[in-house]
């Protein structure tokens, strides 16, 4: 037998002058990381188990728990850092290829952190958005290009499929599967109090669901799962979803085991069949093929809903943008490479793609040099963390943004990135009813529309500020943005000023 | 209340007889309908509602005469009833025909509708000598348990005859203020009239640690001032006070007289009414409608008294209401061990048992018909309410509470029911009022 | 009426409102204290909570005073000791003698003896508590199986 042994990344300290034995940690914790000792009446911890959800720490009646960094380490060393040296031995132990969740940790630069936002003093003075209305409406689809008359010279109304949203946010994919019946009930109930969508990812609709269509938007994804006509009219929009900004290139794979009850009804496999997403679309491989693919789901949903095309932030995404542009979809979401996921290889995530910020400024320009941004809305994803990075985003050219993560928090998720293992402790990323039914859809959907309350009233009064009083007007002006500590190359892909320029 | 003469002509449109269980849940029942009529109530006793059952609770000290009131000072003000309480108050005679009763001091009372609820009265055998003993006592209402107090002292050797409820409650009551304490029974069991051998055999077993003596399957054959000899042994037992609580028997004289229908206790209907027009009767003088059985039966207890009364008032009141799931209830504890028992004991008997603890559950046609629980009696309530609703076993998951009474046994709907639905009613009463229609 | 219902399809069983229930009921609470109060009160005690969770298998639910309208224990209590005030089913437990008649009739199993065992106990809503308002296991359902609510 090889050793194998790794100290614990994290320590649970107990306060014993705190913890009355009361047993929630235990109970609480799927991972089983407490025990309860009968002899001395004492709780005691396994670090080794501890996933660092801090369920136990946010149950705990007396606070009486903390969870804190181990102090354990090899010897320094800046380029056998801990965690490569602890992942050799991992893949040296199984052989296997290592995998995470949610979003690229890695320290690489968050341009949205460096970029800053302009105020009006004096001369066009800032709006006080308790006073003045505040238009914070956004409609996601083709723009007519220009007045068209019939031939008695009446204006011609007929518009393009467009996605009205109250406010620029939209939940973002996640697939029944990857997260819990209740977190998708929460986003469904959110999405349609507020006025905006929620995503299926490519698990399917589950039945209960479709009840929210009119704020729901349907994914058709390479492995094409629950896909059939009812559910493709079922949606507002239709997204075809190409990449994930956590795996670009990668497929997904969706263990058989997994593969039960609603969920296997839900993607229409057999039970027990393994779920895999092919690493590309196997009828696309050129623009001309999404043409024909979104052609074909406009033809089966009577040109009613518009049809989104997602991509990951990757190195052409600029190129590769211009051409969905030419597809004939009607929007264009892009995800940046720290967006999250269930479970990816944590190579591809921490390595593949590139930052959302560059991706979208680079798009926008690139659609606006080919005069064709009107043809196409552009959402984008992939960490927008904050009401500011909304702001930010829109000013840098997007109609609005994808949040996931943020909601997963919002719903209680700790980012401990175990979602793989399917032990959520929060109820979220997981199937097992005893864990699923700790996600309370009435307690989780108000939070998701607090969150989103919270984010307009601050987006209002930034907007309000910068003496803007519409999402319409706050887009693409990039002149409200400046740069902190970029250099001359990122200030010019971002398309902004340097701050004092 | 204040025009008291020599002889008065009382009216009422509400006359009750009575001043315990019965009666409080008689003018309860009323008000519940009626908010204005007048109600009188009389009653020998001179004291205001107090509950018979915690004269034992008395004597150990875990009460007193003010907490022991069954209801607050100002229940009968408060709910617009006129008492006229004592001896010279006692009802004589019940004249259905002319509604109208005759009192000890010669006064009258008209009324409309009349609850009698004249409970019951000590049974005390006729036994040769009995006369000679000087501190002889019964322990049935609150006058006998002062007495009782009165006469024990430290040095008291006490004799108590009948090991039933309300001799081994009396025997609780005064054990620790006492010498000595010897218990006859005739039965061959102590508290034979709820417990099967094995059950009482549990309790004796307790009650002896806690040094009482028995002596049971004898009876007394004479008495001398200070001594019993006994029928079958011979023994001779010197004592200093006697307490005799062989049993009590319904106070009937009065409603028999007058011409109601009676067995052993006074015949009532599902409304709580006899046979005499506009009487209404309740609580341990009354035979009514047994749940289980479905025969009439007497059901002495005051939760049983309660309901009657209160079944009766209402019904007096003009609102017909029913109370027909009336059971066996007894839950008695004796220095922390307690003893519960429900329903009758008819069936297929499960039984559970060790040293301290004794479970048996009578099963009969896939329906819990009644229960003896000693020691661990937790909960025990969810079984009295399968009894009571005669719920079907096979609706509810009956291993399970066979194990201990949970709620866990029945069906995910009944339980959302139970617990998620506003509650009308305790569920067990809800039969009853789906039966008013 | 604000009565207190429990829906057990969202009950974790984690006996976090039994633990709340026993510190109320402790009389040791100390307005912002931060839980350091409840250590206090509750280290090294077996508690005796008045709601009480009963689980088997995954499914758990609490279990307390349901506050009948028609209470069978207030009309079979053999001291008077119960009664029925704005409709709350509440215990004089200077008057209780601990007959456990209650016990032996509730149908919710939702009665239960203090820790004397000399007088009984049940959910009275936490309106003995200092600050009243929301009962504290109704505060303390992290999932909200437990609510306070007109119905």
């Amino acid at each position: 037998m090889s050793v194998d042994f790794f100290y614990p990344e994290y320590e649970i300290v107990r306060d014993q002058n705190r913890c009355i034995s009361c047993r929630v940690c235990e109970r609480q914790c799927a991972n089983c990381v407490h025990a309860f000792d009968e002899a001395s009446g004492k709780m005691y911890a396994d670090d080794s188990k501890c996933v660092n959800c801090h369920r136990c720490v946010s149950l705990c009646p007396t606070r009486a728990l903390k969870i804190v960094k181990s102090g354990n380490t090899f010897k320094t060393n800046s380029n056998w850092t801990n965690d490569y040296m602890k992942e050799i031995y991992r893949q040296a132990n199984s052989g296997g290829v290592l995998l995470s969740s949610m979003g690229n940790p890695a320290d690489f630069p968050v341009y949205w952190d460096k970029i800053l936002i302009n105020a009006s003093q004096v001369t066009n003075p800032s709006i006080d958005p308790l006073r003045e209305p505040m238009e914070t409406r956004t409609f996601l689809g083709k723009k007519p290009a220009k007045i068209e008359r019939d031939c008695d010279g009446n204006i011609i109304t007929k518009m393009e499929p467009n996605l009205e949203l109250a406010l620029p946010v939209l939940f973002g994919g996640m697939s029944y599967g990857a997260i819990s019946y209740n977190a998708h009930a929460s986003l469904a109930q959110a999405a349609k109090s507020c006025g905006t969508f929620y995503n299926t990812g490519e698990g399917g609709l589950h039945k209960d669901f479709y009840q929210y269509g009119t704020n729901t938007i349907v994914q058709v994804a390479s492995g094409r799962f629950g896909v059939y006509k009812d559910y493709l009219n079922a949606g507002a929009a239709i997204e075809i979803k190409i990449g994930q900004g956590a795996k670009p290139g990668i497929g997904g794979h969706l263990p058989g085991l997994k593969i039960v009850g609603d969920i296997s009804q839900t993607r229409m496999i057999p039970q027990g069949t393994d779920a895999i997403s092919p690493a590309p679309h196997h009828d696309i491989y050129s623009i001309e093929d999404l043409h024909q693919l979104v052609y074909s789901l406009k033809e089966a949903t009577d040109y009613q809903k518009p049809i989104i095309v997602k991509i990951a932030a990757v190195h052409n995404v600029a190129a590769i943008a211009s051409g969905v542009a030419r597809s004939g979809a009607d929007i264009i979401a892009i995800d940046g490479f720290r967006g999250g996921t269930g479970a990816a290889p944590t190579r591809i995530r921490d390595n593949v793609g590139i930052p959302i910020e560059l991706a979208l400024a680079s798009v926008d320009q690139r659609l606006r040099d080919e005069g064709i941004r009107g043809n196409i809305s552009v959402i984008c994803g992939g960490s927008i963390r904050n009401s500011t990075d909304v702001v930010k985003a829109i000013a840098l050219g997007a109609d609005a943004v994808y949040i996931a993560t943020a909601a997963l928090l919002a719903m209680g998720c700790h980012l401990c990135r175990s979602c793989h293992t399917g032990n959520c402790n929060w109820g979220i990323a997981t199937q097992k009813p005893e864990l699923v039914k700790r996600l309370n859809p009435e307690i989780a959907t108000q939070r998701l529309i607090n969150l989103l309350n919270a984010w307009e009233h601050e987006i209002t009064e930034i907007m309000g500020g910068m003496g803007i009083n519409s999402i319409e007007a706050l887009r693409g002006n990039r002149l409200m943005l400046r740069g902190i500590g970029l250099t001359e190359k990122e200030l010019e892909i971002l398309g902004i000023k340097h701050a004092g320029e | 209340m204040s025009n008291k003469k020599a002889t008065n002509e009382y009216q009422a449109k509400y006359a009750i007889i009575g001043n315990s269980a019965g009666a409080v849940g008689c003018v309860e029942g009323i008000r519940r309908v009626d908010k204005e009529g007048d109600i009188i109530l009389l009653a020998a006793e001179p004291y205001h509602t107090y509950s018979r059952p915690l004269i034992s609770y008395l004597l150990l000290g875990r009460t007193d005469e003010q907490r022991m009131k069954y209801r607050p000072d100002d229940f009968y003000s408060a709910n617009g009833v006129q008492t006229l309480l004592g001896a010279e108050n006692e009802v004589l005679e019940i004249d259905a025909a002319e509604k109208r009763l005759r009192l000890a001091d010669g006064s009258t009372v008209l009324y409309e509708k009349l609850l009698a609820a004249t409970g019951s009265l000590p049974f005390v055998p006729p036994t040769k000598g009995l006369d000679t003993v000087a501190n002889c006592f019964s322990f049935m209402s609150l006058d006998d348990a002062q007495a009782l107090a009165a006469a024990i002292s430290p040095e008291s050797r006490v004799l108590v005859v009948g090991a039933g409820l309300i001799g081994l409650k009396c025997v609780e009551g005064i054990a620790e203020r006492v010498k000595q304490v010897t218990v006859v029974d005739l039965a061959d069991r102590i508290l034979s009239s709820i417990l099967n051998a094995e059950a009482a055999e549990v309790v004796q077993r307790y009650l002896e640690s806690r040094g009482i003596q028995f002596i049971l399957g004898d009876c007394v054959k004479e008495f001398k001032p200070n001594m019993a000899m006994l029928q079958n042994s011979g023994q001779q037992l010197e004592f200093d006070v006697l307490v005799m609580a062989v049993g009590v028997r319904p106070n009937t004289a009065l409603l028999t007289a007058a011409g109601a229908e009676a067995e052993r206790g006074v015949l009532v209907d599902e409304h709580c009414r006899t046979s005499l027009p506009d009487v209404f009767a309740a609580g341990d003088c009354t035979q009514g409608y047994d749940v289980v059985s479905g025969e009439r039966r007497i059901l002495a207890l005051l939760p049983n008294a309660y309901m009657q009364g209160d079944c009766a008032g209402a019904n007096m009141a003009g609102q017909a209401e029913v109370y027909k799931n009336g059971l066996a209830l007894n839950s008695i504890g004796f220095w922390g061990l307690h003893i519960m028992s429900a329903g009758v004991y008819q069936g297929e008997a499960l039984v559970e048992s060790d040293a301290q603890h004794y479970k048996c559950l009578f099963v009969q046609d896939g329906r819990l018909n009644g229960f003896i629980l000693v020691g661990d009696v937790a909960r025990a309530g969810i079984y009295t309410n399968l009894v009571r609703t005669r719920q079907p076993l096979d609706e509810v998951d009956w291993p399970l509470l066979q194990v201990k009474p949970q709620l866990m046994a029945f069906r995910p709907a009944e339980r959302a029911q139970k617990l998620a639905a506003r509650p009308a009613a305790s569920s067990d009463l809800e039969q009853q009022k789906g039966d008013k229609a | 009426m604000k009565r207190v219902y429990v829906q057990e399809q969202w009950c974790l069983g984690c006996h976090l409102c039994e633990y709340a229930c026993a510190f109320a009921n402790s009389g040791q609470e100390q307005p912002g204290a931060g839980g350091l109060d409840m250590s206090r009160a509750l280290q090294g005690r077996a508690i005796n909570p008045r709601i009480k969770i009963e689980e088997k298998d995954n499914i758990s639910f609490a279990v307390s005073c349901r506050h009948c309208e028609d209470p069978v224990c207030q009309k079979s209590c053999i001291a008077g000791a119960i009664s029925v005030k704005d409709g709350m089913v509440h215990i004089d437990q200077n008057k209780c003698v601990g007959c456990y008649t209650c016990v032996l009739v509730c149908p919710y199993g939702a009665v239960m003896p203090a820790e004397s065992g000399q007088v009984m106990q049940k959910c009275e809503l936490c309106t003995e508590r200092l600050n009243g308002g929301t009962p504290a296991c109704v505060a303390a359902c992290p999932n909200r199986a437990i609510v306070f609510e007109e119905r």
